[in-house]
């Protein structure tokens, strides 16, 4: 893989990040508080900070809809949706195309220029998985991102499988014989990292010192690499608006939400909470999880913190195992 | 770059597979993403050999799925390159969501399908429900009788795909194994003509242009969704010109006629056969055997599907001494009358305020062989039909009653 030396190349400090262009346009019908926005001006501060021309394919979702309501668009950058279930194939030939037209110079040779893919998490864990698989396998020069709000919020927050188990959704609500989704959630940054593809990451707006190293390495990996970024949204998880980024902190806090990264097969968990919170913290903020807390229901968190436990070793093992000598 | 391989008008014993890999290898298109799927397996491979020996300078993707191969084609088109695949059956079904995308976002994807029927039960040969599934997706579509027209009607897709007054995509169809796997005699156009006659690509608002970034594939309300629907009726209006404008071109340059109808022998005519593809082939030799016996029967072949020929086809009719008209359907309408032919040639005749009577033929589902004798059963019930003796509605050829 031919990876520049990451490490060479500085992301700016944030003084200097926020003064870049914003290249997505303010006006778009995204909710107060999502996370969706921020996480895609996180990725465009890094791009604008290593000069990168950024070309995406959207898949539907929240952010294609709220985004690009003709004749309007707050994407000052080439953008092309698709359908839902196809960001990955579409990616695929618009870099085919660029390869293609390049050879036979008939495009500029001065640009830098990076494909993203972008899909919420049903787009990406569900639907739009084999064509996600199928444009890793190839190895394809593209990043794909996976903003990933665990539902179908655009649609009315339905369960995907990226859905944590007892979250209460429209397709499998809490009711008195129902405690809300009965699976955990999938490992899709793990499934994607199994691809064997040069560059895996999870990231969290609230940490994005990590999210800006994380997402220079990608720019800079030659092939594919695959970001899985928290997604607070307070419609579907009925949180404050104003508590997203404290909400993605606490993910990362309890190990809820892992940050960490696998680079050329090298896993590395980016960052480790000296005394990591219970999951209640993170649970207690979102009226997802609300029927968990009455009386009765104490062994169901539990339950839900051995997953975390769970995934949290597993990472660790991983990382240890992959550690160079 | 590419190899010039063939010089000069090369006679060749090709099947409509190696005709239209042939002709695929000639366009040398920017990209192709494509899915292996009997009947249309062997054109991929075909196409494959090509990119692996440097005879083509195609960005070639092997995708997972049909729907992958539909999605990277729009995305490779709407990144201004030419852009190719082929499929079959299922094939086309499954990339049926992305077909009315790919049309709705006015790209020129050239596409060939060779014709399979539909599952279930799963069979893999001939029949044209796949492309009859796909009639509203808003794709122009040409079909072919042998592999020379599947090799000239690929040369000239692109032409017409391009054109700023259609800007569609164009699938063009070939009947699973009768055409793709059989052997004909096919003459090939020499390299440089086909380039010449193909040309450079019209790129318009092209997704690479990273100083002119566009949005492509926005959100319409009800506000606007309408409009754009009704531009693209007005594009598959024009393209019903521009087709034939670019079949004149074809056969200024190479001697080929191309039409959106062939007629054979209806100027005299009091029966008449409508059919799509190759039966059409099998058609002509019959009509010869019953002429001898003083039947007079003609054929209309329908070379262009969509836009319908309408005007073409009441022409023929109405320029013949046409007592009734036999439409034969290699695709199924359950509920409907007739198959999807007959209800436009039923509609071309309303459009005149005409009436002839008419026998509706399906023939040829999943493979079923239609040879001389089904046709010969076929003008039959025609014959008796103008002499206003009862036949069924609805005929099925060479079908175990
Ligand atoms: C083939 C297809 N199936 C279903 C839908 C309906 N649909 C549109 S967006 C969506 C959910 C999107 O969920 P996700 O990918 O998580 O993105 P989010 O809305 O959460 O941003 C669904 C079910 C569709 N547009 N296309
Ligand atoms: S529903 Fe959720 S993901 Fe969608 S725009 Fe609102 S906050 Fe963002
Ligand atoms: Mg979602």
């Amino acid at each position: 893989m031919a990876q520049v030396s990451a490490s060479e190349i500085k992301v700016p400090p944030l003084k200097k990040l926020t003064n870049y262009p914003e290249k997505l346009a303010p006006g778009h019908r995204l909710c107060a508080g999502c996370g969706a926005s921020i996480i895609i001006r996180q990725i465009y501060m890094v791009a604008n900070a290593l000069g990168y021309e950024l070309i995406w394919a959207n898949a539907t979702g929240c952010v294609e809809v709220c985004t690009t309501i003709y004749p309007y668009t707050s994407w000052r950058s080439p953008w092309i949706h698709n359908a839902f279930e196809n960001a990955a194939a579409t990616i695929s030939g618009v870099e085919a195309a660029y390869k293609a037209l390049k050879r036979k110079g008939k495009l500029p040779t001065d640009k830098k220029v990076k494909f993203i893919a972008l899909g919420g998490d049903g787009g990406t864990y569900d639907i739009g998985f084999q064509s996600l698989s199928g444009a890793l396998e190839r190895g394809h020069d593209f990043i794909y991102v996976c903003y990933d709000n665990e539902a179908y919020m655009n649609t009315g927050i339905q369960r995907s499988s990226a859905t944590p188990k007892y979250a209460n959704t429209t397709t499998q609500p809490v009711g008195s014989k129902s405690l809300g989704k009965e699976q955990h959630k999938k490992w899709m940054p793990e499934v994607a990292a199994a691809h064997g593809i040069p560059y895996v990451a999870q990231v969290s707006p609230s940490h994005w010192k990590d999210f800006m190293e994380k997402f220079k390495k990608a720019l800079l990996t030659e092939g594919p690499s695959y970001i899985n970024a928290f997604c607070v949204c307070p419609r579907g998880w009925r949180s404050k608006e104003e508590e997203g980024i404290l909400i993605a902190k606490l993910a990362v806090e309890t190990n809820y939400w892992p940050l960490f990264e696998v680079e050329n097969g090298r896993w590395r968990v980016t960052y480790k909470p000296k005394n990591p919170k219970p999951v209640e913290e993170f649970l207690k903020r979102q009226g997802r999880f609300k029927h968990l807390f009455k009386p009765g229901n104490e062994g169901r968190i539990q339950e839900l913190q051995e997953e975390i436990n769970r995934r949290w070793e597993w990472l660790n093992k991983m990382e240890e195992m992959t550690r160079e000598e | 770059m590419k190899p010039e391989l063939i010089k000069e008008v090369t006679y060749v014993p090709y099947s409509g597979n190696m005709a239209a890999a042939e002709a695929m290898r000639q366009i040398n298109p920017d990209v192709v993403a494509a899915y292996p799927i009997t009947p249309q397996t062997e054109l991929m491979q075909f196409f494959a050999e090509f990119v692996a020996n440097g005879l083509v300078d195609t960005e070639y993707i092997p995708v997972e799925s049909e729907h992958s191969a539909m999605s990277a084609c729009v995305g490779a088109a709407a990144a201004g390159s030419r852009a190719m695949t082929a499929t079959a059956g299922p094939g086309l079904a499954y990339m049926w969501e992305v077909l009315g995308i790919a049309s709705g976002m006015r790209l020129p994807i050239v596409m060939t399908v060779v014709n399979r029927a539909l599952s279930a039960p799963i069979n893999i040969h001939g029949d044209q429900s796949d492309m009859m599934g796909a009639r509203d997706q808003g794709w122009i579509m040409l079909f072919s009788e042998n592999a020379e027209e599947q090799y000239d009607n690929l040369i000239q897709a692109f032409k017409i795909a391009e054109d700023e007054r259609t800007r569609l995509p164009v699938m063009v169809g070939m009947d699973g194994f009768v055409i793709s796997h059989s052997i004909e005699r096919v003459r090939l156009l020499p390299d440089k003509a086909v380039e010449e006659f193909v040309g450079e690509p019209k790129v318009m608002y092209s997704l690479l242009d990273v100083d002119n970034p566009i949005t492509h594939g926005p959100v319409a309300m009800t506000d606007s969704y309408m409009e754009f629907k009704r531009q693209q009726r007005e594009a598959m209006m024009e393209a019903y010109k521009v087709i034939r404008e670019v079949g004149e071109q074809f056969e200024e340059a190479f001697g080929r006629k191309y039409e959106h109808i062939e007629t054979y022998k209806t100027d005299d005519a009091d029966y008449i056969l409508i059919i799509i593809g190759s039966t059409a082939g099998t058609a002509k030799y019959v009509i010869d055997r019953v002429r001898e016996k003083g039947i007079k029967v003609g054929l209309i072949k329908i070379r262009t599907y969509r836009p319908f020929p309408y005007y073409d086809v009441m022409d023929a009719i109405e320029a013949s001494n046409c007592k009734a008209i036999g439409v034969f359907d290699r695709a199924e309408t359950f509920g409907a009358v007739g198959g999807p032919l007959y209800s436009d040639v039923a509609t071309a005749m309303h459009l005149r305020g005409k009436s002839y009577p008419m026998v509706s033929f399906i023939y040829g589902l999943g493979g079923r062989d239609t040879n001389v004798h089904h046709i010969e059963e076929a003008i039959d019930k025609v014959v008796q039909k103008a002499a206003g003796k009862e036949v069924p509605l609805i005929n099925y050829l060479n079908l175990n009653e």
